[in-house]
């Protein structure tokens, strides 16, 4: 008891000193903010920070939201999974934050899961992930599945003429998912088994020498032959670099990418790497005057004209209007009144399209295909005729077929329509 | 001296054999500057041409015949053909990354001026686009008077022969002198001559290609063993199937042959690397005894000299890395020595003080570089030499940067053992390892040897960074994910021996590469320690522990 009362005390002088001009504490909206800081993620992750901060203050500019300035609650999980939902906690108990942007990897999300439904708090996830989930609390503003690797695998399949698949991933849950989608995929496309190759490494893999090899020799066949990377992070390096080295080119054996972006490319050397194939929803050569503003915005809040900008970037962008909007229509910041209020909003992304909120939490977009040009940024190859609506369940998996996810009508985020019966939010 | 073939992509085949027919071989000579104006114009297409279109203008550019399509063709293929946004005219500029950029006239190929690089837009390319231009470029380079050029052109037109191709080929057969060039040829003409009506002349071009290790070859041959779906044979001559599934089984055996050769290299590769980032805590760990857990952040810091010595001198990335083999010892070393003289030199004799205070300083070593250069990776580059592969024949290729490798671990290796082995300050550090309190009576100053020795050891494990920034992320976690690896190495090989550190290394590099084509990545590397594990329930010390009176101590 005595020691909440310190802590409040405390609240009150720290918020008193950060809103000196403004007026008191309960004059302003809170946000969340959850990525991690530290550790093997603060790579990616330190940029969406910046970003929800860049997002905030440029709201504030505009007049707050609801006559009320928003003020940024950061917090760092350190890449650290458990950590995140002891953070996640902190954020919806302690704090009160009216809404949370963050989590970079699926496991780190999965471990926030439970607090979010617990508080019945609200969630923006900006990355692309492997699906099979839709939870009541969560708004997935990144790619699901069939707006990112089925259209980058029926690309290859259409347009390139590819008839032989190394999947290559990372030993986790992200690739081995997106794998397990996308093989059923390509046997249901008539693919025999002995022309899809499936691998894993473990994270920070370097010695690729022989993995490289067995992918020359399983691409030596006399069938045209892509490999499918969800290898994660920095590992993506050393790989690239052994391509290179044991000149598989492009033109030869094509590598398409999910978790390669602007941001990862920045500290390589990409010449070797020119042609090989990315599939994202946003790039940053993508040339409009939406896309422009925001790179210009960008460069002005950073400080620092060279940083890039990236597709969970524009995820969070898109995230942080909807909510404003979501807020605005429900004239309140109540989590309960701004999810009903998401589903069916709109706003324009950054590409020259409209991301809509659609019933099972996930957003329209559009799918890019980029090769890698010289200078790190993406030549866009093919574009999706239009926004493709996010799929929670995908359609591939014997499992996941015949569950729907609807916040709307349902009200369940694992309706199975054969037996008709709602089964919680999560995939088991 | 210009031989056109007008030709573009293997879309354009059929078009290509009906205006073949049409029109003559060899092209007429650059006699039409008339068409300079049509040649722009066709040019001029390229700037709105969406990438399905591409193919097709460079078929036309090919078929004007004019002097300057190779030049033009060369510089779309390296992302150096450009066009001014205010005059939208087309230049080819010198070096695509430049600015300002240095023009050059598309038609004369003489220079016209320069240009800054936002007033310039640059002609794209995508992967279909640049195989159609690689092979209109590789007909013009089979005139190249370097061997090599022609080499890599043959090989270019073997991947997609057609009439054309085929009859340049046998042109160029009649005059070739290089024996490379004129048996690649060959291979590409008797592939041509498995078309053949005649089943003895398709014989005969089994004969020729039997020798070959290429794959394509092999596929090629295997297609004659292929049954139609309505179960006949694709070759209809029994004989020449025999000599094609004999040929198939040759090829087949010297491949995996050569197959075996390069896991064999892998594991050496592998294994250098191992004996590399090992050989410092030899010293250290094996001959003083100090479990020194910042091993791994003196390699990072190897790493990181090597970037900085890049930035240093930009011009010169070629010789960066060999100035940064030096520089890496020093820097590494000298903060060996400081660490020896501030915080291990009060622990000997405490193995787990030091081990957690050497923890302590990795920490530390990785926060200060986080907060020197950022807890991004920083890109070192590669030099040209140390890129690319060594060809030794179409079934085996070497990375240079792994042989090299090898080759700076042997000789790193080599100059240990002769420091330790033949020079006083060596002879020191044996004495005091051997038997402190005896050295010290003898007038050798125990102090400073430790310090030197420490330095030494640090001094290695930075010139192993400078080799992991060549095939690893330079980052500040770089030393924790080789930390556990070296460890493994030193105390497997035996420890306070070099030489088992070199065995050990080779023989753990070689026995995960063999094992992971079968295990994946994954697996391989658990055999390999659970291996280690009963190895060392067998033998505690290793494979070749220390003997004699000296080794009690420890």
């Amino acid at each position: 008891m005595k020691r909440k009362a310190i802590f409040s005390a405390a609240w009150l002088v720290a918020a008193a000193i950060a809103s000196s001009t403004a007026a008191l504490a309960q004059g302003v909206i809170k946000v969340g903010v959850l990525h991690s800081l530290s550790g093997t993620m603060a790579i990616s992750e330190t940029t969406l920070k910046d970003t929800v901060l860049m997002m905030i203050d440029e709201q504030n500019k505009k007049g707050g939201l609801l006559g009320k300035k928003i003020v940024p609650v950061v917090v760092d999980p350190a890449s650290n999974w458990p950590l995140f939902a002891e953070k996640a906690a902190e954020l919806l108990e302690k704090d009160k934050v009216a809404v949370v942007f963050g989590c970079w990897t699926s496991v780190s999300r999965k471990s926030v899961l439970p607090v979010f439904e617990k508080d019945d708090g609200l969630l923006f996830y900006p990355v692309q992930y492997e699906g099979e989930e839709s939870s009541k609390n969560v708004i997935y503003t990144g790619a699901a599945p069939n707006q990112q690797a089925i259209p980058a695998v029926d690309y290859l399949m259409k347009e390139v003429g590819v008839k032989r698949w190394v999947l290559e991933g990372t030993d986790y849950v992200y690739p081995r998912t997106t794998n397990k989608i996308l093989e059923a995929y390509l046997k249901l496309k008539g693919v025999k088994s002995e022309d899809i190759s499936i691998n894993y490494t473990p994270f920070g893999y370097s010695d690729w020498q022989s993995r490289v090899a067995a992918i020359k020799r399983f691409g030596s066949a006399g069938k045209k032959t892509a490999v499918v990377s969800t290898i994660n992070g920095d590992a993506n390096v050393p790989f690239y670099k052994e391509l290179g080295n044991q000149k598989i080119s492009a033109e030869d054996i094509p590598v398409v990418a999910f978790s390669v972006g602007e941001e990862e490319l920045s500290g390589v050397d990409t010449k070797p790497l020119v042609g090989h194939l990315a599939a994202w929803n946003y790039f940053e050569s993508i040339n409009t005057p939406a896309n422009k503003a925001f790179i210009n915005r960008w460069h002005a809040f950073i400080k620092n004209p060279k940083r890039t900008t990236n597709d969970p970037m524009e995820a969070t962008y898109i995230g942080f209007n909807l909510w404003v909007k979501a807020v605005e229509k429900a004239h309140s910041t109540d989590s309960e009144k701004v999810i009903a209020a998401l589903p069916g909003l709109e706003t324009p992304n950054l590409t020259g399209g409209i991301a809509k909120v659609l019933p099972n939490h996930h957003i329209t977009k559009p799918v890019y295909i980029g090769e890698i040009k010289a200078d790190g940024q993406f030549n866009v190859v093919w574009k999706s005729p239009g926004e493709v609506a996010g799929d929670a369940w995908s359609d591939y998996l014997p499992g996941s077929k015949d569950i729907e996810a609807d916040w709307v009508k349902l009200k369940c985020g694992n309706y199975n329509t054969v037996t008709k019966k709602c089964s919680g939010q999560n995939y088991k | 001296m210009t031989k056109f073939l007008p030709r573009g992509g293997q879309r354009l085949l059929p078009l290509l054999l009906a205006l073949g027919s049409l029109i003559p071989i060899r092209a007429q000579a650059p006699a039409q500057s008339s068409s300079d104006a049509s040649f722009l114009a066709t040019l001029g297409q390229l700037r709105e041409a969406t990438y399905d279109q591409k193919p097709a203008i460079i078929e036309a550019l090919n078929h004007s015949g004019h002097p300057s399509v190779r030049a033009v063709l060369t510089a779309l293929l390296e992302d150096r053909l450009y066009y001014r946004n205010s005059d939208q005219k087309i230049f080819i500029v010198k070096m695509a990354d430049a600015d300002p950029l240095s023009l050059i006239d598309p038609l004369t190929l003489k220079p016209a001026g320069t240009a800054s690089s936002d007033s310039m837009t640059q002609i794209g390319t995508n992967n279909a686009l640049r195989s159609v231009l690689r092979m209109a470029v590789a007909r013009f380079a089979l005139s190249s008077p370097d061997a090599s050029v022609r080499l890599d052109a043959v090989r270019e037109m073997l991947r997609s022969l057609d009439g054309p191709t085929v009859a340049l080929l046998r042109e160029r057969a009649a005059v070739e002198k290089n024996s490379a060039v004129k048996q690649e040829i060959e291979t590409g003409l008797a592939l041509a001559a498995l078309d053949s009506s005649d089943p003895q002349t398709r014989l005969q071009a089994i004969a020729t290609l039997k020798h070959s290790l290429s794959q394509d070859v092999r596929n090629r041959l295997e297609l004659l063993l292929a049954k139609n779906p309505d179960g006949s044979f694709s070759e209809s001559d029994a004989n020449v199937r025999r000599a094609a599934a004999g040929a198939v089984a040759s090829i087949d055996r010297w491949r995996s042959f050569y197959s075996d050769i390069q896991t064999l290299f892998f594991g050496l590769s592998l294994g250098s690397v191992l004996v590399l980032i090992a050989i410092g805590l030899a010293i250290t760990f094996g001959v003083m005894g100090v479990i020194n857990m910042a091993h791994g952040e003196l390699m990072m810091l190897g790493a990181y000299t090597t970037y900085v010595v890049q930035l240093a001198m930009p011009q010169h990335i070629g010789i960066s890395v060999l100035v940064a083999i030096p520089a890496a010892f020093l820097v590494a070393g000298a903060v060996g020595v400081l660490m020896e003289r501030t915080i291990i030199q009060h622990l000997y004799g405490r193995p787990l003080e030091t081990l957690l205070a050497t923890f302590g300083v990795s920490l530390i070593l990785q926060q200060a570089v986080r907060s020197i250069f950022s807890a991004l990776n920083r890109s070192v580059v590669t030099p040209d030499w140390m890129s690319g592969s060594l060809r030794l024949n179409d079934a085996l290729t070497i990375t240079y940067n792994r042989l090299y490798i090898v080759i700076f671990a042997l000789i790193v290796f080599s100059l240990i053992l002769l420091v330790l082995k033949r020079t006083r300050i060596g002879l020191d550090i044996r004495a005091v390892s051997q038997n402190r309190a005896m050295a010290r009576a003898m007038g050798i100053r125990s102090k400073w040897v430790d310090a030197m020795t420490f330095g030494l050891g640090s001094g290695v494990a930075g010139v192993a960074g400078v080799a992991l920034s060549q095939l690893t992320n330079v980052g500040p976690d770089l030393g924790q994910s080789y930390i556990i690896d070296s460890f493994l190495v030193v105390v497997f090989g035996g420890v306070g021996n070099l030489w088992g550190s070199l065995i050990g290394g080779m023989s753990m590099g070689i026995v995960n590469n063999l094992l992971e084509p079968y295990a994946g990545a994954v697996l391989a590397k658990i055999f390999v320690l659970v291996a280690l594990i009963l190895f060392i329930q067998v033998r505690p010390r290793g494979l070749f522990p220390q003997k004699g009176r000296a080794a009690e101590d420890k």
